[in-house]
């Protein structure tokens, strides 16, 4: 701070002038350049059909009157034709449980390594640290024949106990790095009222770690909705279960070259993440950068 | 919680424990066949999911609670913490120690397309090391792991840096963080049609415009072996930087100013204070960062997958992964794919244990 006021109050010199010249048009370049590939997908997404296979977005950019023709039908299409609507409710039926479930149980366990004595609470330490990185490529095979042998394959139930699990030794580290935090007074305080483990952590633990807990649910949350992998495998592709995604890489198959509706329909795909974004974006950094080490 | 209001007798409060697992164990298991006969309006379906997901846990765990408190105080003291724990404990013995386990058996095998192992040995990684294919795959793993996390973490390192200097940092980071929101498969979609090659007419891909327009023949640039795979390695690139931006930007705001003023003072270049005060000073973060990238790359699955599945050599092990367990029912070569990729992180496994177990 004080050095930008410094600078300010004494008068620039032309080689100063120049550098912070040369360093903003060098931010803007690489900014330009991350942003554009995202730019041009929202722009063809409210394009005719016909304008997008004759010209590039980019003349709809420049001349937006003449060469636009701007329409929203490529998304009633994507939504209704293409089931992306079908599939976007899925998306939430598979991601608000899959976020719910392994931070409930993560947020219990994470309590009891914390604050209570167990046998085996050393052995559960380890391996929660120790499943962290484990990739889930070794889970699925295995899964994949339990689920057909059990009924689990295809089902909601299904996908979120896979997801549960995957997303369990990340979402128990971190709430435990959190839970161990509270004050020991704070807990023991809550003690002499005579309630029970339960109660303390319901009423006390629990609203405490919110920040911990919105972080990982953000993560999570994210991770679920932009997943392929699992939701391929454990829900399947059929179109009256398939989540965003599976939907979206059907239609790179089955539409590769119809680009009003690839277009419309990745962007459907981006919107509640971008929500997420834009909405949360302080709990959205932190929580990418704490669930990044997922396995 | 209400335990207090009324004093209800044992007996009873024993009854209305079991009473309510009883009736919590009857709702699951309706609801499960609910779920999935589907015969109803979709959105009882979803409203019932919704319920039953978010609710059932819930109820789990309260019910379980319930029953132990009934039990004589030090049963119950000895036996609450497990209600905590155990949910915990089976989800990851039955979603990732047993799987991992049983890959781990599954890829000494052979298997007739689903069929019963046979052949105990070690052919299927001696086939991982030998095949053409297969080491097409794991030479282009090698690409991507030595290509993204280089260009992620040097991009966004030197943005980091860049950015640290001007008015509108949070506008700027914020944008190049943007991609971290997006799916690997929208991703593939976006840079899909960035890449594309019209057979006729103009050129919409935004690669083959600038091509046609500095008078050149248009590209088709997923089928142009082996360059293809820098330009799936560019759409990870791409994703990534934010991220490694993110974190080096706070490890560089820790470099002290007072440590970049010796170094101007000592008439050292902006270059030289880069390369010979912020990077050693950031080293760290920037091995953090790097291990991070390279587990995630790994995996690299989708990309690939949505891309060009693999055709035109551009197959990962991941994918490969996936095609023989779940298309090709090799279910032995796949399991060893899944060890390969699981030895190379133990790694870090290891040394995360080894951490705590120092704390």
């Amino acid at each position: 701070m004080a050095d930008t006021l410094a600078l300010q109050r004494r008068k620039k010199t032309p080689e100063e002038i120049a550098r912070r010249v040369a360093l903003n048009v060098a931010v803007i370049t690489i900014v330009v350049i991350w942003t554009i590939p995202t730019f041009g997908l929202l722009v063809s997404s409210f394009r005719t059909p016909q304008a997008i296979n004759t010209t590039g977005w980019w003349t709809a950019v420049f001349q937006p009157f003449s060469q636009g023709f701007w329409t929203l039908d490529n998304y009633i299409s994507v939504l209704t034709e293409d089931q992306m609507g079908n599939a976007f409710l899925n998306s939430l039926l598979v991601t608000i449980p899959a976020t719910v479930i392994p931070i409930t149980i993560a947020a219990f366990a994470a309590y009891a390594l914390s604050w209570m004595e167990f046998l085996g609470r050393r052995l559960m330490f380890i391996l929660v640290v120790g499943l962290m990185v484990v990739p889930l490529q070794t889970s699925l095979l295995p899964l994949f024949r339990l689920y057909n042998d059990t009924g689990l394959a295809g089902t909601y139930l299904g996908i979120w106990l896979a997801h549960t699990g995957f997303g369990l030794p990340l979402a128990t580290y971190l709430l435990y790095g959190y839970i161990s935090q509270i004050p020991k007074d704070l807990i023991e305080a809550a003690e002499v009222d005579g309630t029970t483990p339960m109660t303390k952590f319901v009423y006390l633990v629990l609203p405490v770690s919110v920040p911990a807990i919105a972080s990982f649910a953000i993560f999570q949350f994210l991770w679920v909705w932009n997943d392929l992998l699992v939701a391929l495998i454990f829900l399947g592709t059929s179109v009256d279960v398939a989540v965003v995604t599976t939907r979206l890489s059907e239609l790179v198959g089955s539409r590769g070259q119809a680009w009003y509706v690839l277009t419309s329909g990745a962007f459907l795909t981006m919107i509640m993440p971008l929500i997420v974004f834009f909405g949360l974006q302080r709990y959205f950094v932190r929580g990418m950068m704490a669930g990044s080490v997922k396995g | 919680m209400s335990d207090a209001v009324i004093p209800k007798s044992r007996g009873t409060q024993v009854a209305i424990s079991i009473v309510a697992a009883v009736v919590l164990f009857v709702i699951f298991a309706w609801s499960f066949n609910f779920l999935r006969a589907a015969a109803a309006p979709r959105f009882v379906i979803a409203l019932v999911a919704l319920v039953v997901g978010v609710g059932g846990i819930w109820a789990l765990f309260l019910t379980a609670d319930r029953l132990v408190s009934q039990l004589p105080a030090r049963a119950r003291d000895i036996v609450r913490p497990y209600v905590f724990i155990t949910p915990a404990f089976l989800i990851l013995l039955v979603y990732i120690i047993y799987p991992t386990i049983r890959t781990i058996y599954i890829s000494f095998f052979d298997f007739q397309r689903g069929g019963t192992p046979q052949n105990f040995g070690l052919q299927n990684y001696v086939r991982a090391f030998t095949n053409p294919a297969l080491l097409i795959a794991l030479r282009n793993n090698l690409l991507w792991l030595i290509f993204v996390p280089l260009f992620a973490v040097s991009i966004g390192l030197v943005v980091a840096v860049l950015v640290d200097r001007i008015s509108w940092e949070k506008y700027a980071k914020s944008l190049i963080f943007l991609p971290m929101a997006i799916s690997f498969v929208g991703a593939s979609v976006i840079w899909r049609f960035i890449y594309y090659r019209a057979p006729f007419g103009a050129q919409i891909g935004l690669l083959n415009a600038i091509v046609v327009n500095l008078g050149g023949d248009p590209v088709g640039w997923l089928r142009m072996e082996p360059w293809n795979n820098f330009f799936l390695i560019i759409i990870m690139i791409w994703l990534q930087t934010g991220f490694a931006m993110v974190i080096l930007s706070s490890a560089v705001k820790g470099v002290p100013s007072s440590l970049i003023e010796a170094a101007r003072i000592d008439g050292a270049g902006e270059f030289r204070i880069f390369f010979q005060v912020i990077i050693p000073f950031v080293s760290a973060t920037i091995l953090t960062v790097t291990t991070t990238i390279v587990i995630l790359v790994l995996k690299v699955f989708d990309v690939v997958f949505v891309m060009t599945s693999g055709r035109f050599n551009t197959e990962v092990v991941a994918n490969m992964m996936y095609n023989q367990m779940f298309i090709q029912g090799t279910y032995g070569r796949g399991a060893a794919l899944a060890v390969i990729i699981f030895i190379a992180v133990t790694p870090v496994m290891i040394h995360n244990i080894r951490k705590l177990n120092e704390a």
